[in-house]
């Protein structure tokens, strides 16, 4: 599904990633875990194609395709999706009308007809209950007033909608509540399907309580240092990233 | 992404869709103006004495006055002698009873602007008063609006049917002397609409009206006259489009609103006149003035107007409210890109008591675009428990364009309201990025995050000028990010 080689990134100059190496096959739950400052967003970024991630070498392939030569919503279109760890506020766009012309602008590209009204209101009904979110939701403007709880199930509403290859969730966690967790995790799990994959972009071992990985992977200096099974998230846990940082052994394990 | 900056490149480049000239044999007034070019346009028309009586007073006065020089806009001077006063089409004498009688490139013209007169006077049941340069060709159903007693006619032909209507009513609004602009335009209007409302009618159809400019270095004089007697209503639409065209156009309206007691006018404007070219080459400049007085108690009358066109706009819709409780609204999305200037707002003038007014102005600039919001509230001292909320907003797409706010407030009885909120905001490139992740292309975003950004203006529009609202924010804007 995802081959990432070598990637070296710089944002402002400065270099965030040293020379990542991640393969993720398809229906793969991969974690990608970290302390601060290590790239775990740059690397959410590049593979979205945010400007300001300057990929400086390496590359990224995406079902045989090569990512890095895409715009943002080629790679959208294809099937890549980012939630955002801060998703922004649109005012006066309703939610429901960036999602028509998202979900349109994805059909569009495979040459698939527009949903109908009704067909597109049958859809999100149905991914709404996913999320557990009322339909008077669809009619606010984009993530405006939305408490942080309510910006991340957005996030998950429309990844349910878009039916990614390759969902990037970045820190969706941070700022939920158990009961919001929960929420998140469980359309995320809703969502685990053997054509698609995902990245979860975390901090904590907590998300992964609710949605178990395949992959856990450490980040640190801009490549990742170890990689192993749910396992390694509760050793980070335990024993704090210091552990990894300060291991000689596991730059070479890498 | 660097492709996509060159992308935008080009579609900034792209020419101005409505740009074309109809060929359209002109019966022309060699430029200049004295009063003998007066008296001529007088005659053309038919006029009664005072008009002309009221048009040589105008231009007496206009002499001695100055062009105004305190708006946030600039422009080469204007050489008025240099400019034609009088241009009709030739077939002015035997004017067309109906469509089939109208010049077939005429109606071309509208079908290539995608408003096939034909078609819009069937489905939309607008009556439709065309202004073509300077006399109106075609004035549809108007039989139907008579039977109820509203007169919706061009002002030379309410000139002739109504003389004591228009006379009762012309120039008090906006004096003959008002301001530069409007002395001018008083000297010398050649055409604009005529609407009179009776009493307790409410008209069953939208008004509108269609501007265009064609014939070469002919300045428009439009004067719009509209009465709604007591508790009767109106909706009139006002939308322009001019062919491309490399010199600079003037062009000077005026449009006076009545609104006796319990009646209410709402006024939408789309206007979208020729910008000039990227470099600022050509365009129109618009210098209009348009004012409305609430003359009885609970009277209202609204101004909404999208602006995208002209190179230069000089605008400020107003309302006086002199009735008590009556009502003042503002609604202005104004856009520009390249080297579009544009000083808008408006003028609420509570003089009555309770009385209260909304102003909200968006404002877009793009490109090496100005933009300048200039409102004045106003609160007289018998204007008890006035209220004013003002909203203005401006958004910058890049970073060689200027958005500039001057409202003034000049309160005189202590029981008023006055509430102003200003926002400036960047276009944002996190948004851009969110909807682009989403799959929407660059274009498609900037158009949809503008759209929202004007939405409370938007819904004031009669449904279908907000759909050619969006349309033609959507084309004003492609590309202007990068």
């Amino acid at each position: 599904m995802l081959k990432i080689s070598k990637l070296t990134a710089t944002v402002d100059g400065k270099a965030i990633l040293n020379g990542l190496d991640l393969e993720v096959g398809p229906g793969e739950v991969h974690a990608i875990m970290g302390p601060n400052g290590s790239g775990k967003s740059t690397l959410a970024n590049v593979i979205a194609g945010r400007e300001g991630y300057e990929v400086t070498g390496g590359s990224i392939s995406f079902l045989g395709q090569d990512l890095l030569s895409m715009a943002p919503e080629e790679r959208a279109r294809e099937g890549v999706f980012l939630a955002f760890q801060y998703p922004v506020e649109i005012p006066g766009v309703a939610n429901v009308y960036l999602l028509k012309e998202a979900v349109n602008a994805a059909r569009r590209h495979r040459d698939e007809a527009k949903l109908d009204a009704m067909d597109f209101l049958k859809l999100v009904r149905e991914k709404l209950k996913l999320v557990q979110m009322k339909e008077e939701f669809l009619y606010r403007s984009v993530n405006e007033g939305f408490s942080g709880g309510e910006k991340k199930r957005n996030e998950i509403f429309q990844m349910a909608m878009l039916e990614p290859r390759l969902a990037v969730l970045d820190e969706t966690d941070s700022g939920l509540d158990i009961d919001a967790l929960k929420i998140v995790a469980g359309g995320v799990n809703a969502l685990r399907a053997p054509d698609r994959s995902v990245i979860l972009v975390t901090h904590y071992q907590r998300l992964l309580d609710h949605i178990v990985p395949d992959r856990v992977h450490v980040l640190a200096g801009g490549r990742i240092v170890r990689s192993g099974d749910k396992s390694l998230a509760l050793e980070l846990e335990a024993q704090g990233y210091g552990w990894v940082e300060s291991d000689p052994s596991v730059v070479s394990a890498a | 992404m660097n492709t996509a900056v060159t992308d935008l490149g080009e579609l900034i480049g792209r020419e101005y869709k409505e740009g074309f000239v109809t060929d359209i044999e002109a019966d022309t007034l060699p430029p200049g103006l004295d009063e003998g070019v007066i008296r001529f346009l007088s005659a053309k028309k038919n006029e009664p004495d005072f008009v002309l009586e009221w048009r040589l007073d105008a231009f007496r006065r206009w002499q001695d006055m100055k062009q105004p020089n305190w708006a946030q806009v600039r422009h080469a001077p204007i050489d008025f002698q240099a400019i034609s006063y009088y241009s009709a089409p030739k077939s002015d004498a035997d004017r067309p009873k109906s469509l089939d009688e109208v010049d077939p490139k005429l109606l071309e013209t509208y079908e290539k602007l995608g408003i096939p007169l034909a078609e819009q006077k069937v489905l939309a049941g607008i009556a439709v008063d065309v202004v073509f340069d300077s006399v109106s060709v075609a004035t549809t159903f108007k039989d139907k609006l008579a039977k109820i007693g509203v007169i919706f006619c061009p002002l030379s032909e309410a000139l002739e049917n109504h003389p004591d209507l228009v006379r009762q009513y012309l120039g008090s609004v906006v004096p003959a002397t008002d301001n530069f602009y409007a002395a001018l335009n008083s000297a010398v209007f050649t055409e604009g609409s005529f609407v009179y409302i009776p009493k307790g009618v409410r008209c069953p159809m939208e008004l509108s009206t269609y501007f265009r400019i064609n014939a070469l270095n002919t300045g428009q004089f439009e004067r719009t006259l509209i009465i709604a007697d007591e508790g009767s209503y109106v909706s009139y639409l006002e939308g322009c489009t001019a062919p491309m065209r490399d010199e600079n156009q003037l062009h000077a309206a005026v449009v006076e609103l009545v609104a006796l007691k319990d009646a209410q006018i709402k006024y939408s404007t789309v206007q979208n006149w020729y910008p000039g070219d990227e470099e600022g080459r050509g365009g129109i400049y618009n210098f209009v003035t348009k004012r409305g007085v609430c003359r009885g108690d609970n009277a209202k009358i609204s101004w909404t107007q999208v602006e995208t066109g002209s190179a230069i706009t000089w605008k400020y819709p107003s309302v006086l409210l002199e009735g008590d409780s009556s009502v003042g609204e503002f609604y202005s999305v104004a856009l520009t890109n390249n080297c579009q200037q544009a000083d808008t707002g408006t003028k609420m003038v509570h003089i009555g008591r309770n009385t209260s007014s909304t102003i909200i102005s968006k404002g877009i600039s793009a490109g090496r675009g100005q933009n300048a919001y200039r409102g004045l509230v106003k609160v007289l001292k018998g204007a008890e428990n006035a209220r004013n909320y003002s909203q203005c907003d401006s958004l910058l797409m890049g970073d060689r364009c200027g958005a500039h706010t001057f409202p003034y407030v000049e309160v005189k009885n202590p029981t008023a309201t006055v509430e102003h909120e200003a926002t400036t905001s960047k276009i944002g490139e996190d948004q851009l990025f969110y909807c682009r992740q989403r799959g929407l292309s660059e274009e498609d975003a900037v158009s949809m995050i503008v759209n929202g950004f004007c939405k409370e203006v938007f819904r004031e529009l009669p449904m279908e000028f907000a759909v050619e609202a969006q349309k033609l924010l959507g084309i004003s804007l492609e590309g202007a990010v990068g």
